[in-house]
């Protein structure tokens, strides 16, 4: 059980955890975030490089989450010293991020947006789900209990009252940003450095914006948005499994059905499952 | 006079001379554009690109190569070289059919080289390889090598080509153990599919851990979560494409090898020396177009009792004994 399903939905689970969380923090401070993806992209990228270069994975994950901050603080400043629409910026970074690593790889590996493969000495066992354990604990922490997390929700709930008790807004967002870019670099990092062995061109597939799908899910809340997250592994996992099983009658389920299970899940538990979503109110205002 | 008055002009004239002088060589061009997934991917397009350097070095010819960032980008590459008066662009994978019966048209003084379809054209050469003869080859070695009568196979993006693979890997499988049991996976049914390692490496652990000792995986970049995850659990995995014995030693049982590279170079010498003949060409066992990879990483993996009992079989096929199931053909009659 522990083998076959727990620590599969764990694996899966982590990048889109980190992520998510990421994008939790960032919203609540009332920037909107979808650049995740674009974030977590150059995370796998650096992180894969780092690994291979120092041979140390924890370095490799450390820069890239470094990598996935410097990113968001490019769309930091468009967004809050700019102030460029959420939408169409986070797009934009997207899109840039795609360029990123076949752009280093070509000078340092001469390749087209690949790595060459690291090491086994170099790829980590089992400690990102630790790091992702510890990461959820202080988010749900910092949240609910500690001054900095409070006022980073007024950030985003009521700018005003924060501002009139003299913090500032603009300073409280850029953290949030930050702290996105982060954790979704953190989030790319596993992919390359924890559950395999190499960058490969846009590895990410889709994570940033299921880790998306998670925080609203989740109601903007920590440990709602790291449920959401384990939902989307246990139907990516079940899905492995369900492949080429006969359920009923004598040809097994098409593949096409049993992929289109995480979406299915997304739009059931959104549209009245778990309730209304309500979003930080003044997120997208800036 | 001040010559430096004139400078922009002498330096665009002396561009423009410099591209006639080019031209005037008369150097064949050979363009190749490749899938998505790109020179790097160990596999497929790392095979045709291989071939094409080989040409660059050993006939002289100059090269150049694409990546398509996405499927609908193929027309204007291959487009692109046309315009430039490329004397041969190759085409590698399915999704090309489309953009080379449409520039082949538009471009019917230019020669193409479609791998993997039959584009129908006069001036367009279509390569497509016997998959499920090479794959009943490695599903033959991977059930020599399942004790437990399991044995897995991971496609990419759930297409005819891929169940191809599979289609002749069981019916290798079941030639030498017919009670053998084969867990399949498919990636998806988009072509991010080619590029999620993480996601095959899962679904190798889980066939793994249901007690699959062999995984042939036809998945282009996929495939290394199918190597990571042999070699996390001490299991074997075949290769797909290229020889991908290499990557990780030990842990890779044998490749099935589609030679991509050969069909490319073959292709630009017969252009060098002017024999190019359009049409489809079909490759498999009898003509090495496909193979199983023999070569010093799994050469004590594969035991020489192994080689007679595959050598056999490869006989058989070659001979017609043995009929290998074809999905393209089975696909037809339903």
């Amino acid at each position: 059980m522990l083998d076959s399903f727990i620590l599969p939905v764990c694996r899966v689970s982590a990048p889109l955890i980190l992520a998510a969380l990421g994008g939790m923090w960032c919203e609540r401070s009332g920037v909107i975030q979808i650049g995740l993806e674009g974030f977590m992209l150059v995370g796998s990228f650096f992180g894969a490089v780092y690994a291979l270069n120092t041979s140390n994975p924890y370095i490799g994950l450390l820069m890239a989450g470094v990598a996935g901050m410097v990113l968001s603080s490019l769309y930091g400043m468009v967004v809050l010293r700019y102030r460029a629409n959420q939408i169409v910026s986070g797009t934009a970074i997207n899109l840039f991020a795609m360029g990123i690593p076949p752009f280093f790889s070509k000078i340092w590996f001469d390749s087209t947006g690949s790595t060459p493969p690291i090491p086994t000495a170099a790829q980590f066992q089992i400690a990102p789900l630790w790091i992702t354990l510890a990461l959820v604990a202080l988010s749900a922490w910092a949240y609910h209990s500690s001054r900095f997390g409070l006022r980073l929700r007024f950030a985003g709930e009521h700018p005003d009252a924060l501002q009139s008790a003299g913090v500032s807004i603009s300073w409280k967002r850029w953290q949030g940003i930050l702290i996105s870019g982060f954790l979704a670099g953190l989030a790319g990092g596993t992919l390359s450095t924890y559950l395999s062995s190499s960058f490969i061109r846009n590895m990410s597939a889709g994570r940033g914006f299921i880790a998306l799908a998670a925080v609203i899910l989740g109601k903007w809340k920590p440990i709602p948005t790291v449920l959401a997250c384990l939902l989307f592994g246990v139907t990516e996992i079940a899905q492995i499994r369900l492949q080429g099983v006969v359920l009923w009658g004598a040809e097994p389920v098409p593949v096409q059905w049993i992929q289109i299970l995480p979406y299915l899940i997304t739009i059931i538990v959104l549209a009245g499952a778990v309730g209304r979503s309500e979003s930080p109110k003044a997120l997208g205002n800036s | 006079m001040n010559i430096f008055k004139y400078r922009p002009l002498v330096m665009v004239s002396s561009v423009f001379l410099g591209m006639l002088l080019t031209d005037a060589r008369a150097e064949l061009k050979v363009g190749l554009v490749l899938e998505k997934s790109g020179k790097d991917d160990k596999s497929f397009n790392a095979s045709a690109y291989q071939g094409l350097k080989r040409a660059e070095k050993e006939l002289g010819v100059m090269t150049k190569t694409v990546e398509a960032p996405d499927n609908s980008a193929y027309e204007s590459l291959q487009r692109a070289f046309a315009e430039k008066k490329f004397d041969l662009i190759v085409a590698i994978g399915f999704h090309q059919l489309e953009a080379v019966k449409k520039n082949a048209e538009r471009f019917p003084d230019q020669k193409f080289l479609l791998v993997d379809e039959d584009a129908k054209k006069p001036n367009v050469r279509s390569v497509m390889f016997e998959e499920h003869e090479g794959s009943y080859l490695v599903g033959a070695l991977a059930a020599m090598h399942a004790p437990s009568g399991k044995v897995g196979f991971i496609g990419g993006m759930d297409v005819p080509l891929i169940r191809r693979f599979q289609m002749g890997y069981e019916a290798g499988v079941k030639k030498v153990n017919p009670k053998a049991q084969l867990i399949v996976n498919y990636l998806g049914v988009t072509g991010e599919a080619w590029n999620n390692p993480p996601k095959a490496k899962e679904q190798a652990l889980d066939q793994f851990q249901r007690g699959a000792d062999v995984i042939y995986v036809a998945a282009g970049n996929s495939g290394m979560g199918v190597f990571d995850a042999a070699e996390a659990k001490k299991k074997l995995a075949i290769g797909v494409d290229s020889n991908q014995n290499w990557i990780k030693p030990g842990y890779v049982l044998s490749s099935m090898m589609k030679r991509v590279d050969d069909s490319v170079f073959e292709t630009v010498k017969m252009m060098k020396d002017g024999k190019f003949t359009p049409g489809l060409v079909r490759v498999g066992l009898k003509s090495k177009g496909v193979d199983y990879a023999l070569d010093q990483h799994n050469d004590k993996l594969v035991t020489a009792d192994d080689r007679k009992k595959l050598e056999a079989i490869r006989a058989d096929i070659i001979s017609g004994k043995i009929k290998v199931p074809d999905y393209y053909i089975s696909m037809k009659k339903k």
